[in-house]
């Protein structure tokens, strides 16, 4: 089994992600940057199959300088080596244009399966997964929250609103990641160790023979970033019960709130 | 030169789903501003009887891609039979709910037509011509207002974001005879509970977290049926096993906007504001008058969970 994990490096959810001066772009200047927890489960997934099924896991990223890191803990989780498409502007490109530098990618290396997150979570497109097995004109499936590898054969659970499907796809295939598939594991110190000698390749747009220009344009931009508007603190109930304290809650849900 | 809205529907065992609703009723306000025609498209088997109901939401007309094979959604036949129709129908604006196969079939076929998509957007405006969608970004501490330049564009709404509007269109269905092309996905079985509303679309959500202490949910469950609303966890009683993945609110679970939410026993950490920091009203009931739910909550009652929240159901059960 030769299995790709697509992984995006993204800032941590707890950090703050500003606004930039030209309210297009945001600032990520003092975030810490993690692995989407979607491709976490991806990473995870990929060595539990290798594990059952036998074969690698390959790493591969779109992404700056210090995607890199992102890429080194996968492999020091167990995945066995890396490519990082490293890019300066790659955030302005959109879920197409990643989708379509990592189909080039995947075009010249061996996949039976290609595992992605459901959605980054910088972007929240869920894009990217399915446009890359779109390009590869190969199936996917998505939000899968379990899987089994029979007779060459993959059988998914998906989940939907209010339940699961199961659907059986043909390999190579590529599926998304659901909270609920795997605990990602720990990097452990070994591992770390191990890692700093595995093979991480780092290449260009140019090196993979793409074109910068190619992506820089493809029919949408952002023309204004804002901040939610921001919800301000409400009113705590006070009273001397709870009897009264909800009596004045229900009340304001009516009148004011008009919620009930 | 395209023209005209395609709303695709999205119908479960003969019932659209209420995003379909307000993906039409978003698609026929477009369709006004931009002078053209709505028209609906529904795949399945059997359908066309309930394909009627469409006109109600402002469908001029209705395609209907009445086929077995369509039965179940399936990545491969739906964007092989849909992207035929837009061959056809040559559509500037495509619109559908961003509900989970609404998800999968938008991102397929943007990739396939090559066009932009504003996945999950809220809000859509027209100006100078051009499509700006509003999409929540970073787990919705950020709105981007996203300008759309491809020939058609997709847009895929954020299920109970946009209002519901009836406005009664002629509604005529025309049979579509759909070429269901090549599949690599075989439909094995499905379980759905349907007792349950889902989470996305429920008008009202009431959640737990660790505060529950344990996995009887029940005093949850009897506020949520009052009010027909659905129970929703933090992601740390989900951890604790009382409660299925499927529940969870927050950046790794479900996003939901009810217009009302109830957190019980939820501390407010940022992971779960995102998943739901766009309900309409949020009430807080925390034992603890630091927790940081209160700066978020509309309305808070300080207290154990389980003396007031049987008092919140008491007192609805006595208006209703
Ligand atoms: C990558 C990542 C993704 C995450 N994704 C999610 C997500 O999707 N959703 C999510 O929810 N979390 C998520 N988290 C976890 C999040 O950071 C918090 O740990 C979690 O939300 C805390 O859950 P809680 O509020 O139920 O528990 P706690 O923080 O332990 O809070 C329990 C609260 O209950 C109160 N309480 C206790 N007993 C009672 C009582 N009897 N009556 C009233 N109040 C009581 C306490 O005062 C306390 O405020 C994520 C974390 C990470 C790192
Ligand atoms: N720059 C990237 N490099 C590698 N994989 C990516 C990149 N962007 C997105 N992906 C993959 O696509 C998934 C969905 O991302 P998105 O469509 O941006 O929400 C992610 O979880 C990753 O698996």
């Amino acid at each position: 089994m030769e299995i790709v994990v697509l992984l995006k490096q993204v800032p941590a959810t707890e950090s703050f992600v500003g606004i930039a001066d030209d309210k297009v772009s945001v600032k990520t200047d003092d975030v810490k940057w993690v692995i989407n927890p979607y491709d976490e489960f991806a990473v995870e997934e990929a060595l539990r199959i290798k594990e059952a099924h036998g074969g690698s896991v390959t790493i591969v990223s779109v992404g700056r300088d210090k995607t890199a890191e992102a890429v080194r803990t996968a492999l020091a989780m167990g995945a066995d080596k890396g490519i990082l498409i490293k890019d300066t502007i790659s955030e302005k490109y959109d879920g197409l244009g990643i989708a379509r530098i990592l189909a080039a990618v995947l075009k010249d290396i061996p996949y039976d399966l290609i595992i992605a997150g459901q959605r980054a979570v910088d972007d929240d497109n869920f894009l990217v997964g399915t446009a890359v097995a779109e390009f590869l004109n190969i199936p996917n499936i998505s939000l899968v929250i379990k899987e089994e590898i029979i007779d060459g054969r993959i059988r998914c659970h998906r989940t939907i609103e209010g339940g699961t499907v199961v659907i059986e796809s043909s390999l190579p295939a590529l599926i998304t990641t659901q909270r609920g598939l795997n605990e990602p594991r720990y990097a452990s110190l070994p591992g770390i160790m191990k890692a700093k000698r595995k093979p991480l390749d780092v290449k260009t747009l140019a090196d993979i023979g793409l074109d910068v220009g190619q992506f820089e344009t493809s029919g949408m931009h952002i023309v204004s970033l804002k901040f939610p508007p921001e919800r301000k603190s409400g009113r705590i109930i006070e009273g001397e019960s709870a009897q009264v304290k909800v009596s004045e809650l229900l009340r304001a849900l009516r009148e004011e709130a008009k919620v009930i | 030169m395209s023209k005209g809205v395609l709303a695709i529907t999205e119908q479960l065992d003969g019932v659209f789903r209420k995003v379909t609703y307000e993906a039409l009723s978003e698609g026929r306000r477009i369709a006004d501003q931009l002078g053209c025609d709505l028209t609906a498209v529904v795949l399945g088997s059997n359908v066309e009887i309930i394909a009627a109901e469409l006109g109600k939401y402002g469908a001029d007309r209705i395609i209907a891609a009445d086929n077995p094979i369509l039965d179940e959604y399936l990545t491969d036949t739906y964007t092989n039979v849909i992207s035929d129709i837009i061959a056809s129908e040559n559509p500037a604006v495509i619109i559908l709910g961003a509900s989970m196969q609404g998800k999968d079939l938008s991102a397929r076929l943007a990739a396939r037509l090559n066009v932009s998509l504003a996945m999950d957007c809220v809000v859509i405006r027209i100006e100078d011509e051009k499509l700006i969608a509003t999409r929540p970004i970073y787990g919705g501490k950020i709105l981007a207002d996203i300008a759309m330049d491809t020939k058609p564009v997709i847009l895929a709404v954020r299920p109970n974001s946009m209002g519901i509007t009836e406005t009664d269109c002629a509604g005529d269905i025309e049979k579509y005879d759909a070429n269901i092309g090549q599949t690599n996905l075989k439909f094995i079985e499905k379980t759905l509970d349907t007792t349950k509303i889902e989470l996305t679309e429920a008008d009202m959500v009431v959640s737990g977290g660790r505060g529950m202490g344990g996995a009887d949910f029940s005093v949850l469950e009897e506020l949520a049926e009052m009010f027909g609303g659905a129970v929703g966890a933090s992601r740390s009683a989900v951890d604790e096993g009382w409660r299925p993945h499927a529940d969870q609110v927050g950046q790794t679970g479900k996003v939901v906007s009810p217009n009302l939410y109830i957190a019980c026993g939820i501390s407010g950490a940022i992971q779960h504001l995102a998943g739901m920091s766009s309900s309409k009203i949020i009430v807080a009931v925390n034992k603890d008058p630091e927790a940081p739910i209160f700066l978020k909550a509309d309305y808070g009652i300080v207290g154990d969970l389980f003396e007031i929240v049987p008092l919140i159901t008491e007192e609805i059960r006595k208006i209703k």
